[in-house]
């Protein structure tokens, strides 16, 4: 099973963290500042494991951001390097060419898809349409939600709405935080 | 409230202002911008408007997801959130949750009528956010509460529901074992749907389960192979294979029905996750079938032939799980695996590095070792201990099967702890003294390696070698008569360069040196001897020398005269007279008288230069430092009265000082030539525990009548043990025990100590020490232990007076292997009640759907797993009682700290136990046994400890034959 999953910048920053088995607070900062310091620095023409504390993580490069996953030492490594595009190519069609930014600012909502692909750290939805399918009806559902929500706050929402809109036409940062996650077609992909 | 409440919703930043926010700050006031927005967060979490509350809790999810910031304190208020009747803030709350909660979270349990609630929901959505939250944070008693829910969950008519809630099963069999009985049925139905999504998750269930209890899963069998032949799902047809894998070595006739399945995929699938997953399949479980092994090899070489270098990594994976059966393969694909040693990939390098070793045989041994000692010395310090570490661990299997020249083996060693970056001291330690131990042939060789490894002065500096120079300073010590030259052996021991070394290190150095000394004196008396009466002390010399004899004559064949002083060769010229040819001996005693005077300076010299060293050592804060170095100093002012005027001495060599000199020579001497062997660790098993022995009384009551008494507790606890011992003690340590009573004794004592450091369980160390050095600074037993070591030097006194002769054991036969118990004891791992409750009501579940197998297995699992739950306290049981008595013996001790008189007592007790003739110098033999009772003692509870989980092994009925 996978016992957890991180995505990190190539930077060290961390951008989505989630853990199947229990973790203390320090465990896990003390795991995410073990495993970057070993994945980040492992060049791009390595394998994509790990072995570590006699579990095996499989990572995979997407532009800048390094999708990990922790797995038990008898799980099949390409199956989770699988599970990982899968992930990213759901995310892919979710944001529209997904790029790191997308998930900085969305973060929960990166939450939600990777919900509806894993479950206790199995995979629970091979189907992307059916993924994307779920997270849409969910995200009207919210929105519904929202606009049943009190005037007030239903100004300010739209405010603050118009507002990010604004902002995030116009690229608020250097490129590098724009650039997609390219897909090189996996190798492997068969599944 | 409710103004600034609506001040917070009004110009509440939301979570895009806090991420903006952040992406402006530098790094050094990131912290500073960090507090500020707990401190924000902290006031509008507590606003009654749900908005605002769960935005503020978003922005906290936030910042512990990705800054790790505490947000236990929030977790009220998250569970305000999902009981809100809105679907946003409930999606917000429960992220929160399942980001954040923890078993030990104090409120979790207040959130299980609001997930009831959610499960029981309309909404599909809701119950879905339920589920993941479940299967993410539940506990005992969420898992116990909601189990119904969830099982009518599993019929629900959406697929999606029914998916996560089979998912959500796991987590509710790992915690509440007894939801099976609800639940498992209706899993192993949906086993049979043909929703792909359903199957898909109950077959991941089944893999994680029959991964921890696979026996359980064996009726399931035939379902399974449907699965394997009809689904087309990939990632289906992995899961099951993994399943399989469990399976398989269960039921031996699984094997013949899979393989052709299995072999068929792997060669049609394009996905190379499947084939994979075959090939590890095959070679895991079906290793006896050559045509699916001949496939598997034919895919494996295609992986490594590919560019990609997971597929590289991977093949030589399964290559180096088929080597040990099939070392064919590994061949098949050489090339590879040597070239892969340079890869750039050190996971690849590791993985070709094993294979390369498991391709080592007693004949290429040794060209393998020399060309990766080589690559070793030029590649990066990691992987250079990889290599030295897989040689070592190769060479010494089943007791250094594969090798034969051991005399390059140790010189191998050698050199490999001369590599710079060596880190392996500590295992090629052991592996000195476990080789000196086993083999006597390669004795001159070790020696010669432990003398170059000694003289060296820059090996001293690198702590990750101090353990192998402590090896090389025992190896030198113990097997000192192998030693071209001691004088050299000692100056290397003392020399000044050692302050560098730790100090339990540096009293190894010491008893080495000491040991060469005795030796040193001891030849040197021996050819005086020789020379002042040849014949009226023959009997007893041939006693003497049988010892050392056996021992030397190996050494003896090559003699070396170039040394100054070389006690070897005046071993031999006067050991083989006495044994072998007499009249030989009296042809070179004329030589002797020349030898003699400069054997006896270089005597003098080195009890010099012992003297000068020990001296300040003396009153060094270490106390085992200091014991030792009191102890050979105390000796020294001994023996130094002998030499310090050789003219008149030799004139009344009979004098009474010298008697006293040469007997403790002698008798130390005998102690320390005393061949040691490895001890096998079923050795205790084969001690029978003697009839009157009750280990499982409980002692509380005695302490509560002893408790103000003060003494005869430990006594009346060890006494039951003597018996024991006295069947047990081996003869090698009697002989210790007997030529010990000197003013020596303590250093014996410390000798026997140190050598049960070296090859005992680590944990008596302490025991030990704690037994027999009282702590420094305990004002308490200071007074006592004056006493006890004035009884000592008394009796020593007196002991040396009593004429009882040495007592010599039988030399070893050459020990190379213990019959069994060599290998590591098998221990395996105690099932967890859990897990067994979990298997104990699958079982129950499953044989109750097979009504014939039902009739079979008599047991409902109720009264099963709580049988099963007996045995386990049963097992328990003696061990826990067993430890309270172990445990008692120091507790009752140290505390009263009355050492003296206890030993007193323990004499008065033994005497009379034993009942044996009187004799004080029983005293210290007395002190010893109980200390060997001790460690044999603490040796047995750990076996006795290794050995219960094996009896807790549940036990299951024949499974019947699903499959035909």
């Amino acid at each position: 099973m996978i016992q957890f999953v991180l995505l990190i910048s190539r930077q060290g920053k961390v951008r989505l963290t989630k853990w199947y088995s229990p973790y203390t607070q320090k465990e896990r900062s003390k795991v995410i500042r073990e495993l970057s310091g070993v994945i980040l620095n492992r060049g791009p023409k390595l394998c994509n494991f790990v072995e570590w504390r006699g579990q095996k993580v499989v990572y995979k490069r997407y532009a800048s951001l390094y999708f990990c996953m922790c797995i038990d030492q008898d799980d099949n490594e390409l199956e989770v390097l699988e599970i990982i595009h899968h992930f990213v190519e759901i995310l892919d069609r979710y944001f529209g060419s997904v790029c790191e930014l997308d998930l900085i600012f969305n973060f929960h909502k990166a939450y939600y898809v990777l919900d509806e692909i894993l479950i206790a750290g199995e995979l629970q939805e091979s189907s992307k349409k059916t993924v994307a399918r779920l997270i849409a009806a969910q995200d009207s559902l919210v929105e519904t939600a929202k606009e049943q929500a009190s005037s007030i706050s239903n100004i300010i929402a739209q405010a603050t709405n118009r507002r990010k809109q604004s902002n995030g036409s116009c690229p608020i940062v250097n490129g590098r935080w724009l650039t997609k996650l390219h897909f090189p077609r996996h190798s492997l992909t068969e599944l | 409230m409710a103004s600034p409440s609506l001040m917070d919703t009004l110009f509440q930043r939301s979570l895009d202002d806090i991420i903006k926010g952040f992406r402006h700050q530098q790094s050094s006031t990131e912290s500073i911008f960090i507090s500020r927005v707990i401190e924000e967060i902290r006031r509008e979490i507590k606003s009654t408007d749900l908005q605002t509350k769960s935005t503020a809790l978003q922005k906290l999810t936030y910042l512990n997801s990705i800054h790790f910031i505490d947000m236990s304190w929030a977790s009220f208020h998250a569970i305000e959130c999902i009981s809100s009747p809105t679907f946003s803030h409930k999606k917000i709350g429960y992220l929160a949750i399942s980001q954040s909660f923890s078993e030990s979270t104090p409120v979790i349990l207040l959130i299980s009528n609001q997930l009831r609630k959610d499960l029981k929901s309309g909404n599909e959505f809701e119950v879905s956010l339920a589920l993941d939250c479940l299967s993410r944070i539940g506990t005992v008693d969420l898992c116990r509460d909601l189990a119904s829910e969830v099982f009518i969950l599993m019929s629900s008519s959406k697929v999606f529901i029914r998916k996560k809630a089979i998912g959500v099963v796991l987590r509710l069999f790992e915690k509440y074992p007894d939801a099976v009985r609800v639940c498992f049925k209706k899993l192993v139905e949906s086993l049979e749907g043909s929703d792909s999504p359903i199957v898909s998750a109950v077959v991941g269930v089944f893999c994680e389960l029959a991964a921890k209890d696979p026996r359980s899963y064996l009726p399931l069998a035939p379902e399974f192979y449907r699965i394997l032949v009809d689904s087309k799902n990939n990632w289906v047809l992995i899961k099951v294979l993994k399943i399989f894998v469990k399976l398989a070595p269960l039921e031996p006739r699984l094997a013949k029905r899979l393989v052709e399945p299995i072999c068929d995929h792997m060669r049609k699938t394009g996905a190379k996750s499947l084939v994979f997953e075959c090939i590890r399949t095959v070679v895991t479980s079906f290793s006896e079938y050559e045509s699916a092994m001949k496939l598997a090899a034919a895919k494996i070489r295609e992986f490594l032939m590919e560019d990609d270098p997971n597929l590289k990594y991977l093949g030589l994976h399964v290559i180096s799980i088929m080597a040990p059966k099939h070392l064919w393969a590994v061949l098949e694909n050489k090339d590879v695996v040597i070239q892969s040693l340079s890869d750039e990939d050190p996971n690849i390098k590791l993985e070709s590095l094993r294979l390369v070793m498991a391709m080592a045989s007693e004949s290429n041994l040794v060209e393998t070792c020399r060309v990766l000692v080589n690559y070793a010395l030029k590649s990066d310090p990691d992987f250079c201990n990889e290599i030295l570490g897989s040689i070592l661990s190769t060479c010494c299997q089943n007791v250094y099967e594969v090798i034969i020249d051991f005399d390059w083996y140790v010189s191998l060693l050698g050199e490999m702890s001369r590599i710079p970056n060596c880190k392996k001291g500590e295992e090629i330690g052991n592996q000195l003294i476990d080789i000196g131990m086993r083999v006597k042939d390669v004795r001159p060789e070790l020696v010669r390696i432990a003398r170059d490894l000694l003289i060296d002065p820059a090996l001293l500096g690198n702590p990750f070698l101090h353990r192998l120079l402590s090896a090389a300073a025992w190896v030198c010590g113990e097997y000192v008569e192998f030693s071209r030259n001691p004088v050299e052996l000692m100056e290397a021991l003392l020399q000044p360069r050692t302050s560098l070394l730790p100090s339990s290190i540096r009293t190894v150095y010491m008893q080495s040196a000491f040991k060469i000394l005795i030796f040193c004196i001891h030849s040197y008396f021996l050819q005086k001897e020789d020379m002042a009466s040849e014949v009226s002390h023959l009997a007893s010399k041939r006693e003497c020398s049988e010892s050392s004899g056996l021992a030397t004559d190996k050494a003896l064949v090559q003699s070396d005269q170039d040394e100054g002083f070389n006690p070897r060769d005046s071993n031999q010229s006067y050991e083989y007279p006495s044994v072998v040819d007499t009249g030989d001996g009296q042809t070179s005693t004329s030589t002797f008288m020349e030898k003699k005077s400069t054997m006896h300076e270089s005597i003098v010299n080195v009890l010099n230069l012992m003297e000068l060293v020990l001296s300040p050592l003396s009153g060094s804060l270490d106390v085992e430092i200091q014991e030792r170095a009191c102890n050979v100093l105390g000796f020294i002012e001994l023996v130094q009265q002998e030499f310090s005027n050789p003219l008149i001495r030799k004139e009344a060599n009979l004098d009474r000082e010298e008697e006293i000199a040469s007997r403790v020579v002698e008798w130390l001497h005998d102690g320390f030539s005393e061949e040691l062997g490895p001890v096998s660790v079923t050795a205790q098993d084969r001690v029978p525990i003697p009839d009157e022995l009750v280990l499982k009384e409980n002692l509380t009551d005695l302490e509560a009548i002893c408790g103000g008494v003060e003494l005869p507790a430990p006594v009346s606890l060890t006494s039951p043990y003597y018996g024991q011992s006295a069947v047990f003690s081996v003869s090698n340590l009697q002989a210790e025990e007997d030529s010990e009573p000197s003013t020596e004794s303590s250093s014996l004592l410390t000798e026997h100590r140190k050598r049960h450091e070296l090859y005992y369980l680590p944990s008596e160390k302490n025991k030990i020490l704690a037994n027999d050095y009282p702590p420094a600074n305990d004002p308490s037993s200071g007074i006592n232990t004056n006493d006890a070591t004035e009884d000592l030097v008394k009796l020593a006194d007196q002991s040396l007076v009593s004429k009882r002769k040495p007592n010599h054991a039988k030399p070893r036969p050459v020990v190379v292997k213990l019959e069994e118990g060599e290998a590591a004891p098998v221990v395996s791992k105690k099932p967890e009640l859990k897990d067994d409750l979990l298997s104990g009501a699958i079982h129950d579940i499953l044989l109750g759907n097979e009504a014939k197998a039902a009739s079979s297995q008599s047991n409902p699992s109720d009264k099963s797993s709580s049988k099963r739950k007996g045995k386990a306290k049963h097992v328990d049981l003696p061990d826990s009682k067993e430890n309270l008595a172990v445990g008692e013996q120091p507790n009752h001790e140290n505390p009263s700290s009355r050492r003296g008189k206890h030993r007193g007592d323990g004499k008065q007790k033994s005497k009379k136990s034993q009942g044996k003739k009187n004799g004080d110098g029983r005293e210290d033999d007395g002190e010893k046994e109980r200390q060997k009772i001790r460690d044999h003692h603490g040796r047995h509870k750990s076996r006795q400890r290794a050995d219960a989980p094996i009896k807790v092994v549940p036990q299951t009925p024949d499974i019947p034959d699903y499959l035909l």
